[in-house]
């Protein structure tokens, strides 16, 4: 984790970006700049605003009546919330993984299929080598290869998860955002995540929000704190764990609340 | 002591659970064991060689040798009866006149109850109805008609207010020629017309012949398949998209909730008034066909049912797990391609039980259909004139064969037979919606 001390390139950033529950708000004028291919954490207790966050880069919240924002929120220097943003479009450059595996009621296969079939005409060639390769990018091949028409909704958790993460690969993201993606699982299978995330960072660039303080501390080469909306303190992550600068975040680290 | 009231609360709960629900078996079981047992005899009865003459005669069904064969061996059987009616006829005028004056009534009525039996006796003309063409085709309708001419019946004034009694007729033609008939009648009965237990499948599909005297009840069964498949495809995509519409599309509000009730107003609408309000509506006011029609009675009970069929499958979408719809979301799917592919598939399950048992309830209405489609004509409606040509149906002319036939005491076995057919269809749908529903559901969970 070298080099998150030094200076990256900003992949996304929040500036004065606030986030609205009709009139609550939820994130308040937060300035954080995501770098470029590296993994970058989000920690604090329930209802700080984290997920909210995360959920607001692909736009994910555009689905909850009465939420709307204030500020400016860059993905590639391009207002996210600007007027002629495309959501289809934007998604696709960032994916996404859920804290609940959601695989679809369908095959495996059609699972994996199901965005290169939305944006492409790939061919079927083309097509199964792309399941292929997103599932060996998400170390699912090996177990599901001879059952990928089987439905995805028999896999464990875990292996569910691991679809997910696959079926957000296979679109071929630039960003991909994980929103919990372990506190569904056990033990062995959050492990296995981990690895992936760690074997994903520089390929692309990876926000994780988390409730484990150790999996951040773990996986992620920057962390951010947030607490009741606000951001507390951004740092790389070795740093905020081992001398944060703000009292805020060393209670909540040392387990004083949250 | 509270503990006492609870634990006697309790079992009186469970014991009116348990008597409600022994009720409703009892009662369903009162209602529709009859109707199957009765039903059946449609399908299933002791037919005799006039039935099997008739299949011969009007569809071209059965050996016919061997049913000409039958025919010679039960028209040298017949010989003695159709002998003592003329014999008796020749002995009349030489009887004297009191005597002429008490037995002519009496010979008139054996004569022409022989003919309802064994039909027209040999040498006669044949007359123009096809039920008088054959004689008893059911067994049990012909020992009936043999008890007909064995007795009188009449009425008793002597006791208390009136009584039906039976007389036998026997006793008045002793030591006339005519004595030898009656028994014959009664003991020879099965070499004169052969009963055999019979199957009859093919009830379901053949026409009927001679206002239901005869044949199945295939156009009727076929006009109900008409209306609900045309009804469902009408109502299906209709009931889907307004659905989806109030699901995913339509943000809560006046227009919404007002929208709502509407479609909970229409679904507590009777149906004869949907009947009256397509009469006037599709018919009269949009002439989508010249008089009453399939396309008329579709359309009719597509609206009767649209309710349900927008409310099964509102609650199938809104069932689909949210996490469903993000997931698709998230890849980049836009809001119509995710309800495409990814909510609607999910929602089958609910949507096909909602289709599948608003199908049943159009099967079996009866009175949208008879303001709109139904006629009592058992005519073969193909489907280049379902857009014109009013069609009958099960439902119709069940009601209509048991009220307004000409000879409704005759024809009992159709009308059990479309009444257990009709259930039959109705409960066939049904369990097929369970079916569907336990199978996808499976699907869905795994």
């Amino acid at each position: 984790m070298e080099d998150a001390k030094q200076k990256t390139k900003t992949h996304a950033e929040a500036k004065g970006f606030s986030v609205f529950y009709r009139q609550c708000e939820a994130v308040k004028r937060v300035d954080l700049a995501i770098p470029f291919g590296l993994v970058t954490a989000i920690i604090g207790p329930s209802g700080c605003g984290k997920s909210t966050f995360l959920r607001a880069i692909n736009r994910m919240n555009d689905l909850i009546p009465g939420c709307h924002t204030d500020g400016e929120l860059l993905f590639d220097g391009q207002n996210v919330y600007g007027g002629d943003v495309d959501t289809a479009v934007l998604r696709r450059r960032i994916g996404m993984v859920f804290q609940k595996p959601n695989p679809f009621p369908k095959s495996i296969y059609d699972n994996v299929a199901y965005g290169p079939r939305l944006h492409g005409n790939l061919s079927k060639a083309e097509l199964d080598e792309r399941v292929e390769e997103s599932l060996v990018g998400a170390a699912l091949w090996e177990e599901v290869k001879d059952r990928l028409n089987k439905n995805a909704l028999g896999l464990s958790g875990g292996q569910a998860q691991r679809l997910c993460l696959a079926r957000a690969l296979a679109v071929r993201p630039e960003m991909l955002l994980m929103d919990e993606p372990t506190s569904a699982l056990d033990p062995k299978a959050t492990a296995r995540i981990e690895e992936l995330i760690i074997q994903l960072r520089g390929r692309y660039t990876i926000a994780v929000v988390t409730h484990n303080m150790q999996q951040a501390a773990r996986v992620s080469d920057m962390t951010a704190f947030f607490y009741e909306g606000n951001l507390v303190e951004f740092a790389a992550t070795d740093d905020l764990f081992t001398k944060p600068r703000e009292k805020q975040t060393e209670n909540y680290i040392t387990g004083r609340f949250g | 002591m509270r503990m006492l009231t609870r634990k006697i609360l309790d079992r009186a709960f469970t014991a009116g659970g348990y008597l409600a629900v022994a009720l409703m078996t009892l009662f369903l079981l009162w209602v529709l064991v009859p109707i199957f047992v009765k039903g059946a005899g449609a399908y299933v009865f002791v037919g005799t060689v006039e039935y099997r003459r008739m299949m011969l005669g009007e569809f071209g069904r059965g050996n016919e040798q061997r049913v000409a064969a039958e025919w010679a061996e039960v028209q040298r059987a017949r010989e003695p009866v159709y002998e003592a009616i003329a014999a008796f006829e020749r002995e009349l005028p030489a009887l004297p006149v009191a005597r002429r004056k008490e037995l002519k009534p009496a010979f008139q009525a054996v004569r022409e109850g022989v003919a309802v039996l064994l039909g027209p006796a040999p040498g006669k003309p044949l007359p123009a109805l096809t039920r008088m063409i054959y004689g008893q085709t059911r067994w049990r309708q012909a020992q009936d008609k043999a008890a007909n001419i064995l007795f009188e019946e009449t009425w008793d004034y002597s006791g208390n207010g009136s009584q039906k009694v039976h007389v036998p007729r026997q006793p008045l033609f002793e030591g006339t020629a005519l004595a030898p008939v009656f028994p014959l009648l009664r003991k020879e009965l099965r070499s004169l017309l052969r009963p055999r237990l019979t199957f009859y499948p093919r009830f379901l599909t053949d026409p009927s012949i001679d206002a239901h005297f005869f044949g199945g009840i295939g156009p009727e069964v076929l006009g109900t398949v008409y209306l609900a498949l045309g009804a469902m495809l009408i109502a299906v995509p209709l009931g889907i998209v307004a659905a989806v519409y109030f699901q995913e599309y339509a943000r809560e509000g006046p227009v919404l909730t007002f929208l709502r009730s509407c479609v909970n107003t229409l679904a507590g609408v009777p149906s004869v008034v949907f009947g009256l309000f397509g009469l006037a509506f599709f018919i009269n006011t949009l002439h989508v066909s010249p008089g009453k029609s399939v396309l008329a009675g579709a359309l009719t009970l597509a609206l009767l049912v649209l309710p349900t069929v927008i409310r099964s499958s509102e609650e199938a979408i809104a069932a689909v797990p949210r996490a469903y719809k993000e997931g698709a979301l998230a890849l980049g799917a836009g809001q119509w391609r995710t309800v495409l592919t990814v909510i609607l598939p999910a929602a089958l399950p609910g949507i096909l039980t909602g289709i599948v048992i608003s199908m049943g309830r159009a099967a079996g209405e009866t009175a949208p259909v008879v303001f709109t489609a139904a006629v009592s004509v058992g005519k073969w409606v193909t489907p280049s004139e379902v857009l014109s040509q009013p069609t009958p149906a099960l439902s119709w002319n069940l009601y209509n064969l048991c009220t307004e036939h000409e000879a409704v005491e005759e024809i009992r076995h159709v009308q059990y037979g479309m009444a257990a057919t009709l259930v039959l269809i109705v409960l066939a749908l049904n369990l097929a919606a369970i079916l569907i529903r336990a199978r996808v559901a499976k699907r869905l969970k795994v």
